[in-house]
């Protein structure tokens, strides 16, 4: 298991502080669910783990600072998926999902058949086996998301940090998309995902951390952070709150009526 | 989608294919010499032997450019089309072969090019280098795309203007005339020395533009992707932008500049090998050293008298051809 901490991250462009003070521990064996409005500072807060924008603060891996890594290092331990979905030529479907395996492959060296174990089984999960033979930029927004996806689970990373993963996804491949992070979150590894899906998260994930403005607002499990007054108070709406034997069930309703 | 000939394959046919055009680039020219003939004095001929000098004196660095230039304007295509991510993208836009034509024009303006022949590839080589370093200094050394293209246009601007000013200065017609004829490129009468000058340095700039291949893969996905992938983007870009500079420098300093070659060419390779950055590196290389023979032995055979030139060619076939490729190809390309 990884040890993911961030120890007073702060990240400042201009005079605007997009993330203010943060602190986080992850210990891994968690689907840990990013939620907060736009511009709140969730992909910011995701770039800083990556190390594509530069911050105050430290990051740290099993006490390492995130930096010191090197780009090969962090490549094995952290996969990402960015939000902007973005295939320059018309590669196919499995030569993406390939691209995976990158990090563990030689220079100039061939991929093994366990590699290509690896990349079918990550295609089988985000059900997109059928569509192997085709160009990546002929696909739908929905498909694109999912092969973008499989690439990132065939990284096989013990830290796996996606932003908006969800988006553009039908209902069916939404539920399979946070089972299958439930499922690598069993297996010890750690995903950190940012949401608009409040259901997907608020049921799904075993940790939801709720920021806004650059700051956490609240951390924990689902049934502490996803509360009326939280909702009500970070993104301004209404929701009705229920509970079943699986978990919590959420349905925004109205916005809240504005106070003066 | 179809699927690709097998890369193996298009590598061996690719290989035969300039092999071949290589050995009619020798037999081509105006002195009529045998196949038997011309074989054996390029291998066994004595060095005072007429045969013998026309064989190894002018067509072998003829031929020998030919396959060099044209494998150098393929393969940065490639490379930089891969790194920017931009189907549009050739050797031409980082400035190079602006800067190398100027160092070129200067050499000829001067006059000192009549007083020693080789400072015009030295000060051609020396002006793309200098501009690349420009192009770094400009771009600030950030690892994106778009500053250095800017930083890449507005070098070859300046490298424009001043070959205008030179034009425009110039001491008599004549030497106007060859600044104008030596910018239209061409493989005529180059000698041994140009190959052993240009022919290094060349060679240093595939190495490090052949090491890219899975660099180029990973950016197929972003640049974001890409370093999360483990790719080290500030690398890439030092080794795509002195790769091209060094190789396509070295190029023009002895051919001039020959546009379209550059460009087209990962056009032409990119449905048979999948789209694949990677492999488009070795399989432009190859078959842009075809197109360059196959255009250099044309300008021979359609007008042995009147000096047609290689670069005017390139640039006659390959912007209608392109237009038709943009044409055919747009759907999957846009």
């Amino acid at each position: 298991m990884s040890r993911l901490s961030l120890d007073n991250v702060t990240v400042t462009l201009g005079d605007r502080k997009v993330l203010d003070r943060v602190s986080l521990n992850m210990e891994g064996g968690e689907f840990v669910g990013l939620l907060g409005p736009n511009g709140a500072g969730k992909s910011t807060l995701l770039r800083t783990i990556t190390q594509e924008i530069p911050y105050e603060g430290r990051i740290t891996l099993d006490g390492k600072p995130l930096a010191d890594l090197g780009a090969e290092g962090r490549a094995r331990s952290l996969a990402y998926l960015p939000q902007i979905r973005d295939i320059a030529w018309p590669v196919s479907v499995t030569e993406i999902v390939a691209l995976g395996r990158l990090p563990h492959c030689r220079p100039f060296a061939k991929m093994t058949m366990a590699d290509g174990a690896i990349v079918a089984d990550a295609m089988e999960r985000m059900d997109i086996t059928a569509l192997a033979h085709r160009r990546a930029t002929e696909l739908s927004g929905g498909e694109m998301a999912r092969v973008l996806m499989a690439r990132v689970l065939a990284q096989e990373t013990p830290i796996i940090i996606a932003d908006e993963p969800a988006a553009g996804l039908d209902p069916a491949h939404q539920i399979a998309l946070v089972e299958t992070f439930a499922a690598i979150a069993k297996s010890g590894r750690t995903v950190i995902a940012s949401l608009h899906e409040l259901p997907l998260a608020a049921r799904w994930c075993q940790r939801i951390i709720l920021i806004s403005q650059g700051k956490i607002v609240a951390d924990g499990p689902a049934s502490k952070v996803v509360t009326t007054e939280n909702l009500s108070c970070v993104y301004g709406v209404e929701a009705m709150l229920m509970e079943d034997a699986q978990g919590l069930i959420v349905a925004p309703i109205r916005l809240t009526p504005r106070t003066s | 989608m179809t699927v690709p000939m097998p890369y193996p394959a298009l590598i061996a046919i690719l290989s035969a294919l300039v092999i071949l055009l290589f050995g009619v680039s020798l037999l081509t020219g105006p002195a009529a010499i045998g196949f038997t003939d011309s074989l054996v004095a390029l291998v066994s001929g004595s060095s005072t032997d007429a045969v013998t000098l026309v064989m190894r004196e002018i067509r072998l660095p003829r031929a020998i450019l030919g396959v060099m230039v044209g494998a150098s304007l393929g393969l940065t295509g490639a490379a930089l089309q891969g790194y920017l991510r931009n189907p549009l993208a050739e050797p031409g836009l980082l400035g190079i072969s602006a800067s190398a034509s100027l160092g070129a024009v200067l050499a000829i303006y001067t006059g000192l090019v009549i007083v020693l022949p080789l400072s015009l590839p030295v000060l051609a080589l020396s002006a793309a280098i200098v501009a690349v370093l420009v192009v770094r200094l400009l771009a600030g050394g950030r690892s994106d795309a778009a500053s250095l293209i800017l930083a890449g246009v507005a070098v070859t601007s300046f490298a424009g203007a001043m070959t205008a000013l030179a034009l425009n200065l110039s001491p008599n017609p004549f030497a106007a005339l060859e600044i104008v004829y030596w910018m239209l490129g061409s493989l005529a009468d180059r000698s041994m020395s140009h190959v052993w000058l240009a022919g290094p340095f060349m060679l240093v700039g595939w190495g490090m533009i052949a090491i890219l291949g899975r660099s180029l893969d990973a950016l197929t996905l972003g640049e974001a992707t890409a370093k999360s992938l483990g790719i080290r983007l500030d690398r890439v870009q030092a080794l795509v932008v002195f790769g091209t500079a060094i190789s396509v420098g070295a190029a023009t300093s002895v051919s001039g500049a020959i546009g379209f070659v550059g460009l087209v060419v990962p056009h032409l390779m990119r449905p048979l090998v999948g789209s694949r950055p990677s492999r488009l590196l070795l399989t432009s290389a190859l078959s842009g050293a075809a197109l360059l023979l196959t255009a250099d032995i044309a300008v021979r055979l359609i007008a042995p008298d009147s000096d047609l030139k290689l670069g005017v060619l390139t640039a006659l076939v390959g912007a209608p051809f392109f237009l038709w490729l943009i044409i055919k190809t747009r759907r999957t390309l846009l």
